[in-house]
């Protein structure tokens, strides 16, 4: 008997230990891991309930560590829905659209609690926010408007650099069209839908998703994202300066400056347009369907004698171009070399497009400056072509010579070979 | 002409000069309805001194290396007197001459000119047409250019596909695994060292054979001659066929001139390693019909890897080909027809694969 | 009794001289050697002499003179098919780098005032190592090697591994 109980107490004594083994196996694989019995019972509930764990783990707040208590209040840690959704633990339930501002907020305006997970973050957002057209209407109680989570997304957030965040630049047009691009749901609100529909014609569009090109503007470039507002009418060319320097830099030179800000228009938009901004063509100078001058000037006037005069300067460029690339190219086509002549029509080019830029100064003798330099350049290269297409045929002449005496060569071995075989 | 005879009465009683060229002047071409195709060795021989010449002038102004070919074969096109000329004699004549040592090779298949007793011959010419590929081969990548960098990294992995051997050859073609400046220098080397001597000694080997031989005559003409003497008509090679070959070689210039000065070789584009290859990438025209028949080979073919078959195929055949005349018959009169057509089905397909590599995307 | 080749007897004239004909073929073969010999020696014997302009090769151009740049400036030279630029600095070294923007490939400046490397096209900046600091590009301008010998600058580019 005293074996058997022996035996069984080793026995009792061993399962013991295998539990306490696998809690403290438990313990160490789940150290670090806050509990969140949210996902138990939400993963597996039908929208608008349900939160898949998939989804959930692309958030960039669960990976820092956050629950969903942090935001919707509860016990993550105990698996009875009553404790874990009870008032009394804090719970929230659905945040409403008008508690979200102060909510993100909450930790996204607090410097110090921020730089526990990255010290370079702004923390300004919320500031930002109450500038914005946004903000205003949702302090004034508009609950259309959009706030944090319409842009942010939710559940699912992502960095701004995540190529698949609503907020990468790439996405930012798509994400502020859902509500500005929707006709149904601005209903109400004075401002165009159009905005979108433009900007996807425009060559910034063509620059973001087309090509790439990150430094490429979209929506928040020139409106701002948390203070997003229209830059204003008088400001416009300030935003475009950013990146249009030389630009700028002639317009506020320009008569065209004071006229506009007098009559109040907006700038660069008045010919360029603000969000369907395509790539100029010389027609803008012109009189057909894309002419700009003459929506303001009268045919006839001082002016339009010297818009007419512009185009034709740029005109006689372009022509001078593309003439000397065509002689370059035959000569190319026959063999000869005129890379270093090539490589200067690229700088006559460069001429053209830094007159098309000086056109901003209104000024036709500074346009003339470029144009005469982008001609000179234009001229010599054209010359270098004409000396290859000379040096080509003068190469064939001296084939041609060749081949005569080669003819005699024949010729006399022909005779030769008659005669000697006579 | 006295000058000359002085020089040969000189030679003569130094070297018994006479003597030695006294089988040269014997020595006669036979005449008949197709003897215009003996011109093709001559003509293949005046191509490879062109390209030695020229050859040896681009080495004056040509700059082995990745950082400096391509610039240097832009020197010579731009900069140097005539070096434009010279540089596109020698490509145009290197594609001349491929197209003509295959043709010499062909019109000795279809005439039957490597029957006994010239069996060494046609060996020897065989070795000289794979060494004038390999001319090709390694020549088409010295001026260092996208189309030629590329069109190396795909032949040279091509070899690297024969079983066993295919790896270590490839790493020897290269300098290494992949297709850098090791490369080019590598194949500079055999460029103008390797493949010239060795071309040279099957030059002389080739030479001494025809002269030795004699000139071959189809076998039912030969037939004929040997029923009716009196029909046999010669000529004598010196100074008469010599006269006449002469002035297939001056039209072979005038030709190689009005080439390089029409349509002078193009530099391309400075190779780099980095950028993705062009699309359609294809190598010279003499080897089009390898590559397209590559590429119409399935993936796997049983079990065997596809472009492996085609690599090891084409090696039997070039086996085959360089061991024809034993398979040909003893009998000095009798051909084997099994030969003519395959020679003709070579022909065929080897015109039409070209053309078709040539016309594909 | 004297006969010339057309087989008529006259005592009297002497033989007559060779045919022309034959003198004809000969002039004729002389002649077309020497100027197909000329065709092909002409040419070879221009192509001996060295051209007056070195051959550098891509890795070295003279980019300019010294003295030709004053301090704190800049000036655009050709480096094998694309535009290169060359700065003398205020403390009177040479820079030299690719003056093709990484952004959308214009021509890049030296401003004296900012003492930087300048896109005109949409306000790129570039210090003088021609890392890109401010603006769209996306990657720094190739720095090149400046050599000075003589009174010549030289620019190579950075050896290749």
């Amino acid at each position: 008997m005293a074996i058997l109980q022996n035996e069984i107490r080793r026995l009792a004594t061993a399962r013991s230990l295998i539990r306490l083994g696998l809690i403290v196996f438990a313990a160490y694989l789940s150290y670090g891991q806050t509990k969140n019995s949210c996902l138990d019972c939400h993963s597996a509930l039908p929208d608008p309930l349900g939160i898949t764990q998939a989804k959930f783990s692309q958030d960039i707040h669960a990976q820092k560590g956050l629950t969903c208590a942090n935001c919707h209040g509860g016990d993550p840690t105990s698996d009875d829905p009553d404790k874990a959704m009870s008032r009394k633990a804090g719970w929230k339930g659905k945040i409403d659209r008008k508690q979200i501002p102060p909510l993100c907020g909450s930790c996204h305006s607090d410097p110090a609690y921020m730089r526990q997970f990255n010290p370079s973050l702004r923390t300004d957002q919320l500031a930002q926010y109450h500038t914005s057209v946004h903000g205003r209407r949702w302090v004034a109680g508009d609950a259309k408007v959009a706030v944090c989570t319409d842009c942010h997304s939710v559940h699912d957030l992502k960095a701004p650099s995540d190529p698949q965040s609503t907020v990468n630049p790439v996405n930012v047009a798509n994400t502020c069209a859902r509500c500005h691009a929707d006709a149904n749901y601005m209903k109400g609100y004075s401002i165009p839908t159009d905005q979108f529909a433009k900007y996807s014609t425009s060559v910034h569009r063509e620059a973001l998703a087309v090509r790439g090109d990150l430094s490429a503007p979209t929506c928040s470039t020139c409106h701002g994202n948390h203070g997003a507002a229209p830059p204003g009418v008088d400001k416009v060319q300030n935003v475009c300066s950013n990146c249009h320097v030389f630009q700028a830099q002639m317009y506020e030179k320009s008569s065209h400056k004071d006229a506009f800000q007098a009559a109040a228009l907006p700038g660069c938009v008045v010919c360029h347009s603000n969000h369907g901004i395509t790539h100029p063509t010389d027609a803008k100078l012109g009189t057909g369907p894309e002419a700009v001058c003459t929506q303001c000037h009268t045919p006839g006037d001082a002016c339009d004698q010297a818009r007419a005069e512009l185009l034709t300067d740029l005109g006689r460029l372009d022509q001078a171009i593309k003439r000397t690339d065509q002689v370059l190219a035959v000569a190319e086509s026959s063999g000869m070399e005129v890379s270093e002549a090539r490589l200067a029509q690229s700088q006559a080019r460069d001429s053209l497009t830094k007159a098309r830029v000086t056109i901003h100064s209104f000024r036709k003798d500074l346009v003339d400056q470029d144009i005469e330099a982008g001609l000179n350049i234009t001229a010599k290269n054209l010359r270098a072509g004409q000396k290859a297409m000379a040096e080509r045929n003068y190469r064939r002449v001296g084939l041609g010579m060749s081949l005569v005496a080669i003819g005699v060569m024949l010729v006399g071995l022909h005779l030769y070979i008659k005669k000697i075989e006579r | 002409m006295s000058c000359l005879r002085n020089a040969r009465n000189w030679l003569d009683e130094r070297l018994g000069w006479d003597d030695l060229i006294a089988p040269l002047r014997e020595k006669t071409v036979p005449l008949h309805r197709l003897s215009y195709w003996y011109f093709l060795g001559g003509i293949t021989l005046f191509l490879f001194v062109i390209q030695v010449l020229t050859g040896i002038l681009l080495l004056l102004y040509y700059r082995p290396g990745a950082n400096e070919a391509f610039e240097s074969v832009q020197y010579i096109m731009t900069q140097v007197q005539f070096g434009w000329l010279i540089r596109s004699i020698h490509s145009w004549s290197a594609n001349l001459m491929i197209f003509t040592a295959f043709a010499h090779m062909f019109s000795v298949l279809f005439l039957k000119a490597y029957r006994k007793p010239r069996e060494l011959t046609w060996v020897t010419g065989m070795i000289l047409l794979f060494l004038v590929m390999g001319f090709g081969f390694s020549g088409y990548l010295l001026p260092w250019n996208t189309l030629a960098f590329f069109a190396t990294k795909v032949g040279t992995e091509i070899t690297g596909q024969v079983p066993i051997l295919g790896k270590p050859l490839m790493v020897f073609l290269r300098g290494g695994e992949e297709v850098t400046g090791a490369t080019l220098t590598r194949f500079f080397g055999f460029h103008v060292a390797v493949l010239p001597g060795l071309a040279t000694v099957f030059i002389v080997l080739h030479l001494l054979l025809v002269q030795r031989c004699g000139i071959s005559v189809p076998p039912k003409l030969e037939l004929e001659w040997s029923a009716n003497p009196s029909a046999r008509r010669e000529m004598k090679f010196f100074p008469n066929f010599a006269l006449r070959e002469l002035m297939a070689w001056y039209v072979a210039l005038g030709v190689l001139g009005a080439l390089a000065a029409i349509f002078p070789w193009n530099l391309g584009i400075k190779a780099d390693p980095f950028t993705p290859a062009p699309a359609g990438i294809k190598p010279e025209w003499y080897f089009l019909f390898m590559f397209q028949t590559l590429k119409l080979i399935p993936s796997k073919v049983w079990l065997i890897d596809g472009e492996v078959l085609g690599v090891l195929a084409f090696g039997l055949v070039a086996l085959v080909w360089l061991l024809l005349p034993f398979f040909e018959s003893d009998h000095p009169l009798r051909t084997k027809r099994w030969i003519t057509a395959l020679a003709v089905f070579a022909l065929a397909y080897i015109t039409g694969m070209s053309v078709y590599g040539h016309l594909a995307k | 009794m004297a006969t010339n080749e057309w087989g008529i007897n006259n005592p009297s004239k002497q033989q007559l001289a060779p045919v022309p004909r034959r003198r004809f073929v000969e002039v004729l073969l002389g002649t077309g050697f020497l100027a197909t010999a000329a065709a092909f020696i002409y040419p070879v014997f221009r192509y001996l002499v060295p051209p007056k302009t070195s051959d550098l090769g891509s890795d070295a151009v003279v980019a300019g003179k010294v003295g030709e740049l004053k301090p704190n400036s800049g000036k655009i030279f050709r480096f094998g098919s694309r535009p290169g630029l060359l700065i003398h600095t205020s403390d009177g070294a040479y820079r030299a780098m690719s003056a093709t923007c990484t952004h959308l490939s214009c021509t890049v400046q030296y401003r004296e005032d900012l003492r930087e490397v300048w896109c005109a096209c949409h306000n790129g900046k570039y210090n003088l190592d021609g890392r890109n600091i401010s603006g769209p590009p996306p990657r720094p301008l190739e720095a090149f090697d400046v050599q000075v010998r003589g009174d010549e600058i030289f620019v190579r580019r950075r050896r290749e591994s």
